[in-house]
């Protein structure tokens, strides 16, 4: 479905994650934060920045791999982005929901 | 279903044996509960214990006696050997499909603010004692007590 958000239109699945990275930009980001109730400091942005480069690089995420990704720690991980942190991360960052189980 | 709309707010879980079949669908289950945002806390009582044993918790086997999904007779999965085989085949699929071992997904559940708590009943007829624990257990408690802590609305309980 379409979704007007910061002056850009972008389509988002019935989930609310962007169907198409390329529609992201950093305006859209912040909005998608405001939305699930985060204030992105420059710390969030380095974990954002590193999703988008696993996801370019076609890398399968889980909080395994974020723990011992040498940018954040698991707990770390969770206190940056409270109550389902992968999950809201990737949504803030434009790229599909990880498909992971653990 | 009409408090929070039958939405799962804690997800208490309670494993009371030490195959690795059963530790991992419990660790799995905790762990996947705390990515959604749900609250997780787990009771290790009986041989589950064994599972925040710190000797123990390294040399965790998979039943293959009694246990249905291995279609092996009961007589040949008593055999010598027969348990080990079969565990050191999973812990290679285990590890294809990147899952941690017990120690390092111990360390991801509390990590990711899990509660570990294990049963005093279950501590004191086994001997152990708290510094046989795995370090990142909470504390040694009653059943009533992990009562209290999942006491609200939302909460489900779960026994391994």
């Amino acid at each position: 479905m379409e979704k007007m958000i910061a002056g850009t239109n972008i389509t988002v699945n019935e989930e609310g994650y962007l169907t198409n990275f390329a529609q992201w930009n950093k305006e859209v980001g912040e909005e998608l934060a405001k939305e699930a109730n985060i204030s992105l400091t420059p710390r969030h942005w380095e974990v954002l920045t590193y999703l988008q480069n696993e996801f370019r690089n076609d890398v399968a995420l889980s909080i395994r791999r974020i723990g011992k990704s040498g940018l954040i720690d698991i707990k770390e991980f969770y206190a940056l982005f409270p109550n389902a942190p992968l999950k809201t991360a990737t949504k803030i960052a434009g790229i599909p929901k990880p498909a992971s189980c653990i | 279903m009409n408090e929070f709309n039958g939405e799962i707010k804690k997800m208490m879980i309670i494993l009371s044996k030490a195959t690795l079949e059963n530790v991992y669908a419990a660790f799995v289950l905790a762990n996947g509960a705390r990515m959604e945002g749900i609250e997780a806390e787990m009771f290790f009582t009986f041989f589950g214990l064994e599972a925040i044993h710190k000797k123990k918790l390294e040399h965790l086997h998979v039943a293959t006696v009694g246990n249905p999904a291995m279609h092996m007779p009961t007589l040949l999965g008593g055999l010598p050997g027969m348990e080990a085989l079969a565990t050191s085949m999973m812990k290679k699929e285990m590890e294809k499909i990147d899952m941690p071992d017990v120690h390092e997904f111990l360390d991801i559940l509390t990590a990711s603010g899990v509660k570990l708590w294990a049963c005093k009943l279950a501590m004191e007829m086994f001997h152990y004692k708290k510094e046989d624990l795995y370090e990142g257990v909470d504390d040694i408690i009653t059943v009533g007590d992990f009562y209290k802590q999942g006491s609200g609305l939302g909460t489900h309980m779960l026994f391994i």
